[in-house]
């Protein structure tokens, strides 16, 4: 296997420009969410609004002002698939249209997939939807396609201000430490990276510098594996079936008691 | 900067990244302003009062008074102890006017369509000098005709006084024009809170001296104001007190709003400019020879000295061997102006019928300022060709635009003939583009245009070449200029794909020049001209990037080595002379050493002058050497003054001359503002430029009517009038609808709410807009009152994928008096639910 590759997002030098979601139309050639006429969204700038089979990348922009203005931003940060080390989608996929690749990512397989959407319900970051031209399952393969051939991802290429940035995992680890304690340095107190260590899902092969709380920008504090949910869902499943089978006994128990007590009496 | 350049915005958040402080200061936080250090929000138009107190702060400041880099950049690189004649009266004298304000009388009876609401005569800001001119000797070079005439033009020494003290020299004159515009005062005009304000002051102070600069960067909208070269030259005032001109990291950077619309200005498609920052002939000047135009154009020393050599060359690209010394190189033939023939002007002269016919190539008038005024001009030509990639909304005026769809027209009364042709994209063109730092980078084409799509280099070297063949056989005299005209630009290998595309490296070496004796031996530098015919040239400024027909300097591309400091003098070609920093000889202290060693840049080595760029001063000249009066050109400076174009050497605090709204920028409100000026009784510009018609009313100052001030500007998504964007299904979905941003104040006042219809209304017009409500926008307290301030877009039109009301619909046509550009960035508005 190559080396681990993967998206550093620094959202703090992220403009909303949203070169990354169109390079990303682009390239993919995905189709313009409602011919490219949706309804304005009303959300600041964004009228993408979520991750979808149609839209890889989403900006989000968040605006945090005080009611007189004495504090005030405006939070961007460009979404995209986190390529989980342990990827729940990858997980449940019953066909194995969804497969980790050379470079540690998570590709679906269209030609594979069928349909089914279990991995959308998997996802907890939301990224997969079914694309409405293919109609099937898909989301950022971080341009698998490009990767193979030595390019970076269209969106890493396009991001003006190197908000997005790719190469090995190692090396944009090392980026991302040195940028956050530029930050902090400077007083962004609040600055943090999520899913820069394996504690996430094993790592996201995806993950961010961030100015806010993780839900603020709509991303989950801790995210988790469907299978972590097995152990206990198989147990408690267990503890039905026990509960059942001994309510049974006993019901039969209590049955035969009363068969007995009719017999007494 | 960030909404609208987000790709040259990646080298701001380079130097943020590296500890630069970003500061931003506009009606609305922006994409920039989620950047920015610290925001400094600003009522649209409040500008020069901003610009103004910073400038008062500067000269207030104890660290800039007694900093020797300060004084001596001040006293020596500018025009701060340069005496102004004692009848010049300030606008702090005459309450908001300057001396000389008179009735406008110019113009020709034909052309009563300058727009002009009043004039200065402005003998009274010119310099006070010393006696009589020196009356120059018969010595040194005479070998050319003009020479004489040069050396003619010469002026007596300016006086000065270097301790800066007395009451009429410019340092003092400046200090007492802004002495009132206080912190208190500029937050009474902007709506900026005092400790804000201070701040801005503080960090651009802190960060401008020997070891640092400060640059200030600015996207076109702040041109657009009746007032907007002023504002700019404000700005160049408060870098010139802190010396942030000619030195690397400093300077006032114009983000110009197209692709090689830098070129369009150096090659000109303006109507009073000809290559070169040369002025058009007109018949409204002495301009009547060539002698006559020279004699009122050129300068008898700075770089402007050697206009003749400009002129004559620029005349032989024109005319070629046609062009002799004994016809005045064919200065005849030349195309004067009558008058004010921008893009205002020419609309009103087409709503009046005076226009028969318009070419308009990628420009969409039908969405552009007082649209529905330009939409009538449009109705009234006999014909109209559109070029572009799309049918624009100008190219469908005719049968879908809002008062044909209304019905209050009929398509049939209108007897516009409407030619289309279809433009090939940017990627299927080849030749040169400048851009905004004056770099030429060659664009190779990466496909052939489909179908009938040529490019805008076909088109125009077509129709020359047809016009041509139609005025071949005139015998009249006004058509001699068309039949001499050189015009052969055609491949020297016909088998190019697209038949008829000239061959854009022949017009690099026409607009780079040569020996007029052999087209194939290039000019190498602008110093070659000559203004006896012998060299051919089409614009001095371009001179250099094609020194042999091998080698276009202009498709470089070697950077410098990482960790080189250098000006990346290999990739490109920057004008003139591949030179990357105006005026870099201000980077050097008086004795020629770098300022400091952190912002080294040039400096004189002992012999000459080296650098990390092309210095820009005479090579050879030494720091030391005295101001010789009776020399001419560059050579009458003295060793210390780095502005060599100007006819004095020096930066310009006071503008004496070039600017007819005034030597100093002062604070007026804009053409429609919901107060009276704070700081003067003069309630506008005295001579800003209206044209007054039924459809081009103005409201009244604070009139209730139209209460709220109201700015235009782009998005990221999409690109100017949209003709490039709103047919691209995917940039349409990221800004589907055009909105309206309004603060929650404002909105609640009205009953409006976040995506429910707002109605916009001006004198001019009314359109809707779906509400965009958001504390990026908030009210501000002006001159004791609270006045709201809304901003919208204006990308949308009734064609493309995405539709939307025009809202140039709502804007005037009342324009600066320099350069005649709009007011759309600042004017007033009322808003209703619906």
């Amino acid at each position: 296997m190559a080396e681990p590759m993967g998206f550093f997002t620094d959202t703090s030098v992220c403009i909303g420009c949203k070169a990354c979601e169109t390079a990303c139309k682009a390239w993919n050639q995905l189709p313009a969410k409602e011919g490219g006429h949706p309804p304005m969204s009303g959300d600041s700038y964004d009228n993408t609004v979520r991750l979808s089979g149609e839209d890889w990348r989403h900006v989000k922009f968040i605006e945090q002002f005080s009611e007189d203005r004495s504090a005030g931003r405006w939070l961007m940060m460009s979404d995209v698939c986190k390529h989980c080390v342990n990827a729940p989608c990858l997980e449940v996929c019953p066909t194995g249209a969804i497969i980790r690749t050379e470079f540690d990512t998570v590709v679906i397989q269209t030609d594979a997939c069928n349909g089914c959407r279990l991995c959308i319900t998997a996802c907890p970051f939301g990224v997969i939807d079914v694309n409405p031209v293919s109609k099937t399952a898909e989301k950022c393969t971080l341009c698998y396609d490009r990767l193979q051939v030595g390019m970076q991802p269209a969106c890493a290429q396009a991001c003006p201000t190197a908000s997005i940035q790719f190469g090995p995992i190692a090396q944009l680890k090392a980026t991302a430490t040195a940028r956050l304690s530029q930050l902090q340095a400077q007083g962004e107190k609040q600055a943090s990276l999520y899913g820069a260590d394996d504690k996430m899902l094993g790592g996201l092969n995806s993950f961010y510098l961030l100015l806010d709380e993780p839900g603020v920008y709509g991303l989950p504090v801790d995210p988790k594996m469907p299978t972590r949910n097995l152990f206990w869902g198989s147990v408690s499943s267990v503890a039905a079936a026990v509960v059942l089978g001994v309510v049974g006994l006993f019901g039969f128990r209590e049955r035969r008691a009363v068969d007995e007590s009719d017999a007494d009496a | 900067m960030a909404e609208c350049h987000p790709v040259a915005f990646r080298w701001v958040m380079k130097a943020k990244l590296k500890g630069a402080k970003i500061i931003h200061a506009d009606p609305r936080f922006t994409r920039t302003t989620a950047m920015a250090d610290v925001y400094a929000p600003l009522r649209a138009g409040s500008d020069i009062a901003f610009l103004g107190g910073l400038i008062r702060y500067v000269l207030h400041d104890e660290r800039w008074k007694s900093d020797s880099f300060f004084q001596d950049y001040l006293v020596n690189y500018t025009n701060a102890s340069t005496l102004v004649d004692p009848g010049f009266q300030d606008t702090e004298d005459l309450d908001g006017e300057f001396s000389g304000l008179m009735d406008y009388t110019g113009g020709k009876p034909e052309w009563p369509l300058n727009g002009f609401i009043g004039e200065y005569e402005r003998a009274s800001w010119g310099y006070q000098r010393e006696g009589t001119a020196p009356g120059k000797p018969a010595s040194g070079d005479t070998t050319t005709a003009f020479d004489a005439l040069i050396r003619g033009l010469s002026q007596s020494p300016v006086r000065k006084d270097p301790t800066l003290e007395d009451p009429r020299c410019v340092f003092q004159i400046v200090k007492r024009h802004f002495d009132r515009y206080t912190p208190a005062m500029v937050a009474d005009v902007t709506g900026c809170a005092v400790d804000t304000f201070v701040k801005v002051a503080q960090t651009v102070l802190s960060n401008s001296g020997r070891d640092r600069t400060t640059a200030w960067a600015y996207a076109v909208g702040w041109t657009q104001h009746t007032y907007g070269p002023q504002m700019i030259g404000c700005c160049a005032l408060l870098q010139l007190l802190l010396g942030n001109i000619g030195r690397p990291g400093g300077g006032v950077i114009a983000l110009r709003g197209h692709v090689s619309i830098q070129g369009s200005t150096d090659i000109p498609t303006l109507y009073d400019n000809i290559h070169g920052y040369m002025v058009a002939p007109s018949t409204l000047k002495s301009h009547a020879t060539l002698r006559d135009y020279l004699k009122a154009e050129a300068k008898p020393t700075g770089a402007w000295s050697d206009m003749p050599k400009f002129m004559v060359s620029y005349l032989k690209s024109m005319y070629g061997d046609a062009a002799t010394a004994a016809n005045d190189f064919g200065y005849g033939w030349h195309p004067r102006i009558a008058g004010d023939h921008s893009h205002l002007p020419m609309f009103v002269a087409m709503a009046e019928g005076r226009v028969k016919g318009m070419i308009c190539v990628g420009q969409n008038p039908a969405t552009s300022v007082n649209a529905s005024l330009e939409r009538t001009g449009l109705r009234k030509l006999e014909w109209l060709v559109v070029k572009d990639n799309f049918l624009t909304e100008t190219a469908t005026y005719w049968n879908r635009a809002p008062e044909i769809a209304n019905g209050s027209i009929a398509p049939a009364d209108i007897a516009t003939e409407v030619f289309f042709f279809p433009s090939a994209q940017v990627a299927e063109t080849e030749g040169s583009f400048t851009n905004t730092q004056r770099l030429l980078q060659w664009h190779f084409k990466a496909a052939q245009p489909p179908a009938d799509c040529r490019s805008d280099l076909w088109f125009t070297y077509q129709l020359g070449v047809r016009l041509k063949r139609l005025y071949a056989g005139s015998t009249e005299t006004r058509d001699e200029g068309f039949q001499r005209l050189t015009w052969n630009f055609d491949p020297d290998d016909p088998a190019t794909a697209v038949v008829g595309e000239p061959d854009p490296r022949k017009l690099l070496r026409e607009i780079n020049g040569y020996h007029s004796a052999s087209p194939l031996r290039h000019l190498e530098a602008a110093s070659e001209l000559r203004d006896d015919g012998s060299t051919t040239c089409a614009s001095w400024i371009y001179c250099g990037v094609f020194p042999a027909p091998d080698r276009n300097l202009a498709a470089r591309k070697t950077p410098d080595q990482k960790g080189v400091t250098g000006a990346h003098l290999e990739w490109g070609w920057a004008w003139p002379a591949n030179r990357r920093v105006l005026y870099n000889r201000a980077s050097a202290d008086l004795q020629g050493k770098p300022w400091s060693e952190r912002k080294r840049w040039v400096w004189w080595d002992g012999g000459k002058w080296a650098g990390h760029d092309v210095p820009d001063f005479p090579r050879h000249k030494s720091p030391d050497a005295p101001a010789d009066p009776r020399a001419s050109g560059t050579d009458a400076l003295s060793g210390s003054s780095p502005f060599t174009l100007k006819a004095d050497g020096v930066g310009w605090l006071f503008v004496p001359e070039g600017l007819v709204d005034g030597p100093l920028p002062t604070h007026y409100e804009p053409a429609e503002s919901p107060v009276r000026n704070p700081l003067y009784a003069r309630q506008t510009s005295p001579v800003l430029k209206y044209w007054k018609r039924e459809d081009n009313l103005l409201a009244a100052p604070g009139d209730p009517r139209f209460p709220h001030v109201i700015t235009t500007y782009r998005l990221t998504e999409h690109y100017v009038g949209g003709g490039m964007s709103r047919w691209s299904p995917w940039l349409s979905a990221l800004q589907p609808e055009l909105f309206i941003e309004m603060s929650p104040e404002l909105a609640d006042a009205h009953g409006i709410v976040n995506t429910g219809w707002v109605r916009i209304s001006t004198p001019r017009g009314s359109i809707r807009a779906k509400a965009l409500v958001t504390r990026r926008l908030r009210p501000f307290r002006i001159a004791g009152k609270v006045v709201h301030q809304v901003g919208m877009p204006w990308h949308w039109g009734w064609e493309g994928v995405v539709t939307g009301d025009v809202v140039n619909n709502l804007t005037a046509l009342v324009g600066d008096p320099n350069v005649s550009i709009h007011e759309a960035k600042a004017f007033v508005c009322n808003v209703e639910k619906g």
